[in-house]
């Protein structure tokens, strides 16, 4: 099948002046290294790696916004840099950091002027902006001015912008970083349907390994700026297992919990960390019977440590 | 034209915005009225003391201060937002502008657009026409169609300057400043005729950073008068292709600075 996204050896390279001005000296920097990938059309990776790896640079070479130093990048068939705003009409952008909405407009009204951006027909603007304002739930702040909005108010009206002249592929730079729970459920649940009922390929950048878990089949790992892993999921974990913790609060001081299904870590006065690696359910169970427990908390893995795994592991 | 229309309906929608605000709009507007007004008024109240300055009489200075001003103040409405490049680069919302399927320069402009502006316009507007109701020299269909082409002229050297202006940020984001002695030093500096500064600021004006062409060459052609520092003739017919050129000039700077952006790091 046809790559909807395609990387070739692409790399990025900056100039760095240290010192002070007399003896300042010029240093050649890679922030990415010989990064090769295809993304098929409708597949969803998640692309991961620390602070620093080179996610962000990759992304921004992909949608046209960072000229590449080295390699080629194709989306949707065009060269980024140099076709930026064609390829605009094509993709849908989402920074979990930054709003694309206009500040002090409604929601409504920064939607509206999406349309004239992207001149996407009256009445398709029409039928989608009422699909996702159904879909996304955003009905009761569509009149709110974009700086009023809560965090996760804004990111789903971030989505609808980025999907109101229904691109084919969705590229989210940390689409949940900061939102609760219930936020983060919503945005994934959206992802997944867009992705069955549209077939629209996702490309997302993040640090919460629950993204990964329930929106990725496929995962790229990239650190130091060279790709450490391409994969599925289920691969990512064989080669770095990292297993939950349990947070187990006891009502007084104990020695370390022995328990099957568990080892215990770390003990700090009542508190203790058990490493999980059988059923969570059978283990809490069993902690509960045994001891007088105050609280327990159950602990994913977060993608740092499952990055640093793959390098331990090498 | 549909950069036109884009540009319209994103200045409309800024406006828009900043009417949830109205007294504040309108306060912010009669100030910089008030100010471009004190202007005038030291304009007014030096040439009727000293007279004349450089050969230039009160009519004829107001006619190198309203070509300058209007033109400056249009450049100011339409570019003027330019200048914060530096500051959306480094939020990162230069990044947001990029993806969107519209020229990024046209976003940079209009961005935070402000009818306030057009407080330093009408003063400026208003001067023009009092000094040219005063023109000495006779009416032809000619002089008379001059003055809009050069008052656009004027414009888009203005708009040109700011962007090239801005454009030091791709290389030093806190390159505002430097750009301001340009912009704005330029701009009090073309308020008054050349012949009051000398042969080598008008030799800087004409040939570095081309403002002699915004108020007074053409000034000098509305005017009739030979050029008293001594410049080539025409020179005052050439403010139409200084605009043309300078506007090129401007946009292959702005590709070049587009094609060594660095992007912020998150």
């Amino acid at each position: 099948m046809e790559a909807v996204i395609e990387a070739e050896g692409l790399g990025k390279d900056y100039t760095v002046a240290e010192g002070p001005l007399p003896r300042r000296r010029r240093r050649r920097v890679s922030a990415v290294r010989d990064v090769s990938f295809r993304v098929a059309p409708g597949e969803v990776v998640g692309y991961l790696g620390p602070n620093g790896a080179g996610k962000s640079t990759t992304l921004k070479m992909l949608i046209g916004i960072l000229a590449p130093s080295a390699g080629r990048v194709r989306v949707a068939g065009l060269e980024p840099v140099r076709a930026r705003t064609r390829l605009a009409r094509r993709i849908g952008v989402v920074f979990g950091q930054r709003t694309t909405l206009w500040w002090d407009l409604p929601l409504r009204d920064s939607l509206a002027l999406t349309r004239h951006l992207y001149r996407v027909p009256r009445a398709d603007h029409a039928r989608r902006l009422a699909e996702l304002t159904e879909v996304l739930e955003l009905g009761p702040f569509l009149a709110t001015p974009v700086r009023q909005l809560s965090l996760g108010q804004r990111m789903r009206g971030d989505l609808a912008a980025a999907l109101l002249h229904a691109p084919e592929v969705l590229v989210l730079d940390e689409p949940t970083i900061g939102l609760d729970v219930v936020s983060k459920t919503a945005i994934r649940e959206f992802l997944l349907r867009l992705n069955a009922e549209r077939g629209t390929t996702i490309l997302l950048t993040t640090h919460d390994l629950g993204d990964v878990q329930r929106l990725c089949r496929r995962v790229m790992v990239i650190d130091g700026g060279r790709l450490a892993f391409d994969g599925g999921l289920a691969g990512l974990h064989a080669v770095a297992p990292s297993p939950r913790t349990l947070v187990v609060d006891l009502a007084a001081p104990a020695a370390p919990i022995a328990v099957a299904g568990a080892r215990t870590v770390r003990v700090e006065g009542p508190r203790q960390w058990l490493e999980l690696n059988g059923n969570p359910a059978r283990v809490i169970a069993q902690v509960a019977a045994d001891h007088e427990v105050a609280d327990i908390t159950l602990r994913e893995p977060d993608i740092e440590e499952v990055v640093h795994r793959i390098y331990a592991g090498r | 034209m549909s950069a036109v229309a884009t540009y319209v309906r994103l200045a409309w929608a800024w406006t828009r915005a900043l009417a949830q605000y109205p007294a504040s709009l309108a306060m912010l507007t009669a100030a910089q009225a008030v100010a471009t007004v004190g202007e005038l008024a030291a304009l007014v109240f030096l040439f009727g003391h000293a007279g004349r300055l450089g050969g230039f009489g009160l009519h004829e200075a107001l006619l190198v201060y309203g070509l300058a001003g209007l033109a400056f103040t249009l450049a100011d409405l339409l570019m003027g937002s330019v200048e914060r490049l530096g500051e959306h680069i480094r939020t990162g919302a230069f990044d947001v502008m990029l993806v969107r399927p519209v020229p990024a320069l046209l976003q940079v402009a209009v961005e935070e657009f402000s009818p306030r502006r057009l407080g330093k316009v009408v003063p400026c507007a208003a001067a023009l026409g009092w000094a040219l109701a005063a023109l000495p020299a006779e009416w032809t269909p000619l002089r008379a169609a001059a003055v809009p082409v050069l008052v656009a002229s004027g414009t888009v050297i203005c708009c040109s300057v700011w962007v090239i202006g801005a454009c030091l940020q791709f290389v030093a984001l806190d390159a505002r400043e430097a750009a301001n002695a340009v912009t704005y030093g330029g701009q009090a500096m073309a308020q008054y005729p050349l012949a009051v500064y000398g042969r080598d600021v008008a030799r800087a004006a004409t040939y570095v950073v081309p403002l002699a062409f915004v108020s007074w060459q053409p000034a000098l052609y509305l005017l009739e008068r030979p050029d008293p520092l001594g410049m080539p003739e025409w020179l005052r017919f050439a403010p139409p292709a200084v605009a043309a050129l300078l506007a090129l000039v401007a946009a292959a700077v702005w590709r070049a600075g587009l094609r060594r952006y660095r992007s912020t790091g998150s």
